[in-house]
């Protein structure tokens, strides 16, 4: 903290502080943010201390998809509209917004809550991949779409999902090549996310 | 030396993390710099070119510029994908096992040609049908070497004396070995077998050509394994967190050998 910032009262550091811990956030945008809040009404500041409190007392992970819901089960693992015979493999919850936003699936989704990335330690234990496996010993499911980021620690964890799938007989199926190597999921536009899901392809191996 | 303000050098993607919203820090690799951080600003947006150049495994030309606190990459290109090894889960964990101890025993910006040779060749093993165990260990004993880590594996920790051909004690806190006399008392010690002995003689003087008609069995290779792992584990004070996806890969696969 710069000597900006320890001349300010205790509880406007405490704010910086708190910002400044969000990711993407750094000691500028904190305190321009920190600033911002000091000027708001107070009713302003009050909805939107509550609807960060309301997040974290109402949102839970649905026991099916382990996406994030405030219902449980989740709308979608829930909605009678979905095809429940495919499911497809994210590895982040906003991922699943990506795909939904581009319209081009009707199925279900499992979010494992990151991906494979050993150099730092996060092995396949730390994922929500047992919940998966479950999901699958039932006969409803025929095809798995294996949607996680097409960059290292994605491409790992669909090769381990596919080795672990495989021998339970289900159909597994990669997103085409479309998306860019290395960029992120969250980030495609939807055209390109409805062509690689619409050019998915059963994975060989 | 300084770099200049804007160069253009080889360099191997060791490792990259996630920084902000859409930018990414590389660790690279490179002969005349040395191991390096580098910013690579927007990789994670889909409509960067860069990102497919910048991935963990590859040998790129980069361009860099010299930043304030650390150089940001102004360009790239792949000279050297390796896609047998991120086709292949089990040459991809080695392999990540492989960046992830040269990350950990380089220091920073310190020319360092020989361990970006041994690195460059040791991924092309692991793409090659050699034993991927074998290239493991040559890697693990000439990275030692390198780092200036060294284990003593001729004379007696204790008592100076040279080694006998029989079953002796290796001690990675000494730094070495104990022969059978010093080594029974001592502390942190584990036998070491005869053949082990040799087989870690062999990756400290040979080439790499030459430990390739080395065959292992399993016994001595998981003795040799566990030897290196924990002197490794002991000079850098720390695990080697890939080394946990390589095992587990290889529990797994083995009911379906027998
Ligand atoms: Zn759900
Ligand atoms: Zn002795």
């Amino acid at each position: 903290m710069n000597e900006q910032t320890t001349a300010a009262p205790g509880p406007v550091v405490r704010l910086i502080e708190e910002f400044h811990k969000l990711p993407g956030v750094g000691p500028k945008s904190a305190q321009r943010l920190t600033y911002y809040l000091l000027r708001m009404p107070v009713a302003e500041a009050r909805a939107l201390a509550e609807a960060i409190l309301e997040v974290k007392e109402r949102i839970i992970f649905c026991a099916t998809c382990q996406n994030v819901t405030d219902t449980n089960p989740c709308r979608i693992c829930d909605g009678d509209r979905r095809d429940r015979s495919m499911v497809c493999v994210v590895e982040e919850p906003m991922d699943t917004l990506a795909v939904e936003r581009s319209g081009s699936y009707q199925g279900l989704y499992h979010v494992l809550h990151g991906a494979i990335s050993p150099m730092d330690g996060i092995g396949p234990e730390e994922l929500k991949i047992e919940e998966l496996l479950a999901r699958l010993r039932g006969d409803e499911v025929s095809e798995v779409i294996l949607a996680t980021n097409p960059n290292l620690e994605g491409e790992a964890t669909a090769m381990y999902l596919t080795r672990l799938l495989r021998p339970l007989g289900v159909k597994v199926t990669r997103l085409a090549r479309g998306l860019p190597m290395g960029g992120d999921l969250e980030y495609a536009d939807d055209v390109t996310l409805t062509r690689a899901m619409e050019g998915r392809q059963e994975v060989e191996q | 030396m300084a770099p200049p303000r804007l160069y253009k050098t080889e360099a191997i993607v060791l490792r990259q993390r996630k920084l902000g919203e859409a930018d990414r820090i590389l660790t690279l690799h490179t002969p005349a710099y040395g191991k390096l951080d580098a910013k690579a600003k927007g990789v994670r947006k889909t409509t960067s070119r860069m990102s497919g150049h910048l991935q963990p495994l590859n040998r790129c030309m980069v361009q860099l510029a010299r930043g304030r606190t650390m150089e940001v990459i102004a360009g790239c290109e792949t000279l050297e994908s390796f896609q047998r090894l991120r086709d292949d889960l089990d040459r991809l964990s080695r392999a990540l096992y492989v960046a992830e101890l040269a990350d950990r025993f380089l220091p920073e910006r310190m020319e360092s040609v020989a361990t970006y040779r041994l690195l460059l060749e040791t991924l092309r093993r692991l793409q090659s049908d050699a034993d991927q165990d074998i290239v493991l260990r040559y890697y693990e004993m000439r990275l030692l070497d390198l780092s200036g880590f060294r284990p003593e594996l001729a004379r007696c920790l204790g008592c100076n004396q040279p080694l006998q051909p029989q079953q002796n004690f290796f001690a990675p806190a000494g730094g070495g070995t104990y022969c059978s006399s010093c080594g029974a008392g001592a502390a942190g010690t584990r036998t070491l077998s005869l053949n082990g002995l040799k087989v870690l003689r062999l990756l400290q003087r040979a080439s790499y050509k030459e430990t390739e008609r080395l065959s292992m069995p399993p016994a001595l290779a998981q003795e040799v394994e566990r030897h290196l792992r924990s002197y490794i584990v002991y000079m850098l004070e720390r695990d080697v967190n890939a080394a946990a996806f390589v095992e587990r890969l290889r529990r797994e696969q083995q009911p379906l050998e027998v």
